[in-house]
This record gives C-alpha cells, structure tokens and sequence, in this order.
C-alpha cells in the first residue's frame, strides 16, 4: 500500500507532531514498508476466528465503589508548566 | 407537507460514590483538582479498573429499556487531542455497546408511540475548563466520572416527542435509582440530530447537530427554532449545510459552531487496559430482579386496580415515591379517588408552597388518609381540611390533635348553625333583599358570610339548607 506525503501530513497532524519535508518523505518509504510487512497478515485465511480485544486471560475485573484518597491539588499540579488557583493553565482553546 | 426527523443523544451521570475507572470522589463542588488520581491524570504505570456498581446500574437501565444486552461487551480508546481529557483518549465502548435495540414508549396526546433506542453505552466523563483571559483553565474533578449514552434512533418527528422523550427517560431512570437526570445541574445532557423532509420521502435530508441546551424545554425550543430555520431554506430551495449548531437560550435561536473543518477522526480501539466483560444470565438474572415497577406498569395498575383517571395516575406515578405513598394511601384507604384528588391538589400544592418533595414532606400516609377521612366524614369543612394538612405538615401531629388543638371540628349541630344563619340575616338585608327579588348569587355570598362567622367551621350544606329555609319564611 502506497502511502504519499499527505497521509503522512495526516497522521502526525492527528498526533500533534511537526514534521518537516525531509522528514515526511523519510517517514513516508518507512511507513509503506511497514504496512506492506503487516498486510502479509491479509494473506491468512481468518474467516471465523473472532477478533482478539484482549489478550489477557482475564475478565470482569471490578472494582467496588468504595472512595479512596486522591492526589491533593498541589500533588496534582506540581509538574504543570503553568498553574493558576489550583487550575492546570493552558493555551486558551476557544477565541 | 414537511416531517421532521430528529435523535436524541444522552449522556447520564450516574450517581455513584467514586468514578468510573478509579476510587476519586465523585462529589460536587469541591476545589478545584481536589478530586483527581494518577488515572485521572492519565500518568503513565497505572491502570484503569471499572467500577462494578456503576456497570451494574448502566444494565439496569439497558433492561428498563428493553435492550438487548450483550453477552461480550469491552470498552475502547476514542482518541483526541483537547485538554479536558489528559490521556489524550476518552474510554468509551465502540462497535460492542454493552446494550442495544431497546425502546421507550411514550404518551403523544394520550396516544402511545414506541421510540427505539439503538444503543446504551459507558463511557467516562471529561474534565471541565474555564476560559479567561489569554488561556483556559482545567479542572480535572469531572474527569472519569461515569457517564451512560442512551442514543435514540431517528424516531422522533417533533420537539413535543422529543420533550415527551426526554421526561419518560428522566422518570424510568430516576425509578431505578442510578440518577437525578438534573439537567439544569449538566447531570443529564441531551445532543439533538435533526433534519427535515417531505413526509413522502425515504430519503432523509441533510441533518444538523443541535448542542447546548440545558433544560428539556431548552431542547424543545431549540428544535422548534431549528425546524422553522430548516424549513424556511428548503422552501427558498437553498442547502441546509451539515453542521453542529449551538442553542442561545437567551436569544432563542442556534448558531453555527466555529470549528475548523474536518472530520473527527477518532481512531478508536480497543483498550488494551481493561479486560473484556461477560455479561451471563446469571448476571443478568440478579440485576433484572433489583428492577422496581417501572412508571408505566405502575400508571397501568393504578388506573386499572384503583380506578384512578389517566391523567391523574400519571401525576401519581410521575415519581416513585410519590407514586409509594399513593399506593400506601389506597392500601389504608380504598377511596382511591378521593385520595388522588387530594393528593394532585392540597398536597401537591404544600409541596411546591414548600419546595420539598414527597419524601422530605413531614406527613405519613396514615395520618394523611386519617385527614381525609375526617373530611369524608363530614367531621371537617374543605377549608379546614385544607389548614389541618398546613398544621400537619409543620407540626407532624396526627390530624385528630390537630383539629382540637386548633378547634377546627365542623359545626353540624343545626341548633348553632342556625343561631349563626339568623345572625347573618338580621345583618345583611340587602343580601337578603337581593334574593327576594331573584338574584341567587346572593344565597353564595349569604353562605359565604356564615362560613366566615364560623371560621368556616360551619357544614356548608347544613348551612345552605337552613338559609333558603329561613329565606322562603322571609
């Protein structure tokens, strides 16, 4: 499969990463040899086996909804760039 | 002639003590990031694990509403980038709903229409932010409290049935207990689809998103407001662009939200963090016996058993408590008809004097039913009645205190009535004049003056009675 610089463009939009021509080219060869290296899994026959959600052997793990301690604010907070009256500040994302 | 076409998304908290997928408090008002955990925060070694109650009560609901419940359900990533969320992905359940293919019934004008319900999923709620100057604040309490989405399928053909909708789901859910469904408090939300089209049509038109109202009749405006503005572009044959638009409750219209214009790609899969969850009959089994009678079995049972009135029987059942004191009433009492109309009026209007509702009301249905037998006994006049329940309610005093303490008993004694009615002729002649000369009004103001006289102790009958007999002497 054929993956172009636009996907590319794309997909590190979609992940909030900037990426510059070179860059884009690079990853475009980098991620067409990786999608042709899983699409050989297209060639297994896979009619009736149920797609795996989980790989754990478990199931229905609860817990019971009892309260417990959270972190305190200042906890919280302590690695924030920037803070304000407890509140995490971020870049303003409405105009 | 012109039909529209509208779905209904919404989003429940559900009222458990901690969050969805961590032990955090899910109390309201408290500081702000007080109420926030590793997971919360979405740091990286810890792990998510789900809260059983709050499963148990999203089934409950899934079964009120006749939803096929799934046997393997797990819940996904839905990816995006906003700071109200910090893992940067929301856990919510994707292609394997935990519920599907339900329905409520809904009254239309005393005509019943079955709206489906396509799925009933959890997800965790996100975080809240506050705009100020130059940058958004984030408070991340709100963050994984549980949330339950009921979407409905594009059954609803006005923003009557919407609103009809939304008042039968509120009442089934707040019957099961898992949720006020306050919509005033954002405890419950409610997205609207809605496009237009020819009744004759299949093909649907192109639909808008409607976001931001915050009551049910927030909802209905928004769609009567949505449904003209539709209507007026196709009819000037101009194209309804697809869009989310946003109410203004103050200006009572919507407006198109600023986004840039792409579609959300969400990306979603499943979570790798929570093991998937098998729902067994047994499982099933033991929830669908915690499910109490539901509004419409109970509305159905009090019309048929008691013989209450439709209308009447819908304010009974309209909540369950109410609906459990009426039915204790009738138990005690089997005059259910003159129960139910003192409960819709004198005692439902206490209610709202006093802003409480039937459980916070300082009133035992045996003291209720004892009043209204004093009434039905001839024992107290309708007014008295009346100030026996206020003086109850205050007080918590069974109503035969009341009565002799305030000396409320009816006069029946024909002796005293008519010494009062004799008084009340001798003082108003031209009443009594009024009447020789054929006004009958004036035997209501003559009875009126007696009740008054008698601190509207006197039996209004008896006094009638006495009155045009002393007035035919006359």
């Amino acid at each position: 499969m054929a993956i172009d610089k636009n996907t590319v463009k794309y997909v590190a939009h979609l992940a909030r990463i900037k990426l510059n021509e070179d860059e884009l080219d690079l990853l475009s060869s980098q991620l067409e040899s990786i999608i042709d290296f899983i699409d050989k899994l297209k060639e297994l026959d896979i009619s009736g086996v149920q797609p795996t959600s989980s790989v754990l052997a478990v199931g229905n793990v609860f817990r019971e909804d009892k309260p417990r301690a959270s972190l305190t604010a200042e906890e919280s907070l302590s690695n924030a760039p920037e803070k304000k009256d407890n509140f995490f500040g971020v870049p303003k994302v409405i105009e | 002639m012109y039909e529209s076409v509208i779905g209904l998304e919404v989003h429940v908290q559900l009222n458990t003590a901690t969050k969805l997928f961590c032990g955090c408090s899910t109390e309201f008002g408290s500081q702000p990031n007080s109420q926030a955990c590793e997971i919360c925060l979405g740091l990286p070694g810890c792990l998510p694990v789900l809260n059983q109650k709050a499963f148990v009560y999203a089934l409950k609901v899934a079964m009120a509403l006749g939803c096929r419940i799934r046997e393997f359900t797990k819940f996904d990533r839905k990816n995006y980038f906003y700071p109200d969320l910090p893992k940067n992905y929301q856990i919510s359940q994707y292609d394997l709903p935990l519920a599907e293919e339900g329905f409520l019934d809904i009254d239309i004008n005393g005509r019943s229409k079955r709206v489906n319900i396509k799925r009933v999923h959890l997800e965790e709620d996100a975080g809240k932010l506050i705009h100020s100057q130059g940058s958004s604040l984030v408070d991340l309490n709100r963050t994984g409290i549980p949330l339950l989405e009921i979407v409905s399928s594009p059954d609803i053909n006005s923003s009557q049935e919407a609103y009809e909708y939304l008042n039968s789901l509120k009442q089934i859910i707040q019957y099961l207990g898992v949720s006020s469904c306050d919509m005033e408090k954002g405890i419950l939300r409610c997205d609207a689809n809605i496009s237009i089209k020819k009744k004759e049509d299949s093909k649907l038109g192109t639909k808008t998103e409607l976001k931001n109202m915050n009551s049910f009749r927030g909802v209905r405006d928004a769609l009567d407001f949505e449904i003209k503005r539709q209507l007026k572009l196709l009819e000037s044959k101009e194209s309804i662009a697809q869009e989310t638009r946003l109410w203004d409750e103050e200006k009572q219209m919507t407006y198109p939200m600023r986004t840039k214009e792409e579609a959300q790609d969400y990306r979603y899969f499943p979570e790798p963090d929570l093991p998937p969850f098998t729902i067994d009959s047994k499982m099933q089994e033991e929830i669908r016996k915690t499910i109490p009678e539901l509004p419409q079995q109970k509305m159905k049972r009090f019309r048929e058993d008691w013989g209450v009135p439709a209308g009447r029987a819908n304010i009974l059942a309209s909540s369950i408590e109410l609906a459990d004191f009426s039915e204790k009433c009738f138990n005690l009492y089997a005059k259910a008809e003159n129960i139910t109309n003192w409960i819709c009026g004198p005692l439902l209007s206490e209610m709202n004097n006093r802003k409480q509702d039937i459980n916070q009301i300082n009133i035992t249905p045996k003291n209720f039913v004892d009043l209204i037998i004093f009434f039905d006994q001839g024992k107290l006049s309708n007014l008295n009645t009346k100030n026996a329940l206020a003086a109850m309610i205050d007080s918590g005093k069974e109503p035969g205190i009341i009565i002799q303490e305030k000396n409320l008993s009816q006069i029946s004694d024909s002796v005293k009535l008519d010494e009062i009615v004799s008084q009340v002729i001798k003082d108003n002649p031209k009443s009594v004049n009024d009447y020789l000369q054929g006004k009958e009004n004036a035997v209501m103001f003559l009875v009126g003056q007696v009740m008054r006289k008698s601190k509207s102790k006197a039996n209004p009958k008896m006094v009638r009675e006495i009155l045009l007999k002393k007035l035919k002497k006359a």
